[in-house]
């Protein structure tokens, strides 16, 4: 089968983000950006369904600017075959993106498309489902598990009361989490070799699209602050506090 | 103005979501809340008892027993001429199908919804509740997933009419369920629980982790833990609070033995008041605990138990 493998350049997850002071959004300027936690999952799958014969090539894509070129690179070094970044600047909104995939899935006609259950930066979980909607293709989200099978894929997903199989037949879409797998970091032969792969680099305008945005960010503030750090010397006091608020809790 | 709210719910019981996406809404206008599984008629029927719920729609069909994105999305298409706001809980179910029904009516959602500002401008976390959104909108129709741990459930006490809703006779499920494992327990709902007991890596073992447990059980309380703890095969993954397990925002948090690593406490932000015991005065989680007692836990946790035992407190 063919693969295609969408990924999304963020804010690097160990980076403490700060809201600007002007409130349009967050700092992301001179920060460290990488691939998407959760976008990792998702390569690292579709190298491993390639490295075990079920699937022939793996095609990464992302949207977004030139600087989103890093984490095609960084799943070419994984083992992704050829890599396209549809180049789009400024906020490119979750639909948008359903859409640009959904154009780019109509050309290459892949067998599975596979993607980050979320990103951690808009913490959106949309992609993959919209993309599941505009191709009416079947859809496993949240999934820690991949068994690829005579009919398609059985999929373990992670559910609200525990984990749950489902047998879906293929063109698939499928979102990755944490459990699915250990993304391996490439070395550097992998990362030399990841600048000879083909990475093509399309505008977004040449999709037929329509790139502007529907939803309006009127601010971007930070959570209020905890006030905290109240030291108990014993277990009593702590037996105590617990005991009041309890006590003041409504009952629900 | 209309909402509907699609009913969460999980072996023929209401999820405790429901109420509260339902007041979520409500002042929005009048709220409808669509059943949609197979044998519905008990949840169907204590989902009339919300208050402020105009009508339930019931769509029993076994074609909908296993939450199937696409079956629910093509239901909830069929019914949106009818709504100004379509609306689901942010549970497994809601962000798998609303997403999926935006895109097919060709609308933004907005999902995580924490809090509604007017019938088309909402706040939502962003950067793992680092951050917080306000976004508004012009669009004819609202898509919305609701955090339901950020509102208060609506009250009971009503007996909104019950009308039956055809299922799509020429569609069929996308997906179908092979096997499902429960995490085994009867603790309360992680997600919607007043009190979370919380544990870390300090543990040490799943055998340890049992000390969590039994403090949670004398508080009635639900059980949760940090990613470390799950890696560590400590506890189980749906009991992992977090950026990356659930968002929870209980009345009373206990974290124990919790160092509080910014995923974590990314999930823990809604906690009204936070008990920190933890041998490192130092961790995050002390740093912003209103209360906190510094010791070592295999020592302060039973000793905790037998004082709460004794001055009577359960619930």
């Amino acid at each position: 089968m063919k693969i295609l493998v969408a990924v999304k350049q963020v804010v690097d997850h160990a980076v403490r983000v700060r809201v600007r002071a002007d409130r349009s959004g967050v700092e992301t300027d001179n920060v460290r950006l990488s691939m998407n936690p959760f976008d990792k999952h998702a390569v690292e799958a579709a190298v491993q369904l390639a490295e075990a014969g079920h699937a022939d090539e793996v095609v990464a894509i992302s949207v977004g600017s030139q600087a989103a070129r890093d984490v095609i690179l960084t799943a070419l070094a994984m083992g992704a075959h050829r890599g396209l970044l549809v180049e789009a600047e400024g906020r490119v909104e979750t639909l948008t993106v359903a859409k640009l995939l959904r154009a780019v899935v109509d050309e290459e006609k892949p067998d599975l498309v596979l993607l980050g259950k979320q990103a951690i930066d808009d913490d959106s979980n949309q992609v993959g489902q919209m993309l599941g909607g505009l191709l009416d293709w079947p859809q496993a989200t949240f999934a820690s598990a991949i068994a690829v099978t005579a009919t398609g894929l059985e999929v373990t997903r992670e559910m609200d009361y525990g984990r749950a199989t489902f047998a879906l037949g293929l063109p698939a879409i499928v979102t990755a989490d944490l459990r699915l797998n250990t993304p391996r970091n490439a070395g550097l032969p992998m990362v030399m070799k990841a600048r000879q792969k083909p990475l093509a680099v399309r505008p977004a305008a040449n999709f037929g699209v329509d790139l502007a945005p529907r939803l309006t960010v009127e601010q971007v503030v930070p959570p209020a602050d905890r006030a905290g750090g109240r030291s108990l010397a014993s277990i009593s006091e702590l037996a105590a506090a617990i005991s009041s608020e309890v006590a003041e809790m409504e009952l629900r | 103005m209309a909402a509907l709210v699609l009913a969460e719910h999980d072996l023929g019981q209401l999820s405790p979501a429901t109420p509260r996406t339902v007041n979520a809404v409500a002042e929005l206008g009048p709220v409808d809340v669509l059943v949609a599984g197979d044998d519905v008629a008990g949840i169907a029927a204590a989902a009339a008892e919300i208050a402020g719920v105009a009508r339930i729609l019931a769509a029993d069909a076994h074609l909908y027993r296993d939450h199937d994105a696409k079956a629910l999305a093509a239901l909830l298409q069929r019914l949106a001429p009818g709504y100004t706001h379509i609306v689901a809980s942010a549970s497994a179910t809601g962000r798998d199908v609303i997403p999926r029904l935006a895109a097919v009516l060709d609308l933004m959602p907005v999902t995580d919804v924490v809090a509604v500002l007017g019938p088309a401008r909402f706040e939502r976390p962003i950067y793992a509740g680092n951050a917080l959104e306000t976004v508004s909108n012009t669009q004819e129709r609202q898509l919305l997933t609701i955090r339901a741990s950020a509102f208060r459930p609506a009250l009971k006490g009503n007996e909104a009419p019950i009308e039956a809703v055809e299922a799509d006779v020429n569609a069929a499920a996308a997906a179908r369920l092979v096997s499902a494992e429960r995490t085994e327990g009867d603790r309360p709902d992680l997600s919607s629980a007043q009190i979370v007991v919380g544990g870390g890596v300090a543990l040490g073992s799943a055998e340890n982790f049992q000390l969590i447990e039994k403090l949670a059980a004398v508080l009635g309380a639900a059980v949760g833990a940090t990613r470390a703890a799950v890696d560590a095969g400590y506890a189980p993954n749906d009991w992992q609070v977090g950026q990356t397990g659930k968002i929870i925002a209980p009345d009373l948090y206990i974290g124990i033995g919790i160092s509080g690593a910014l995923q974590h406490l990314a999930g823990i932000q809604g906690a009204k008041k936070i008990v920190a015991i933890n041998s490192d005065p130092e961790a995050p989680l002390v740093k912003i605990a209103d209360y906190v007692l510094v010791g070592d836990l295999f020592v302060l946790v039973p000793e905790l138990i037998a004082e709460l035992q004794r001055l009577g407190v359960s619930r």
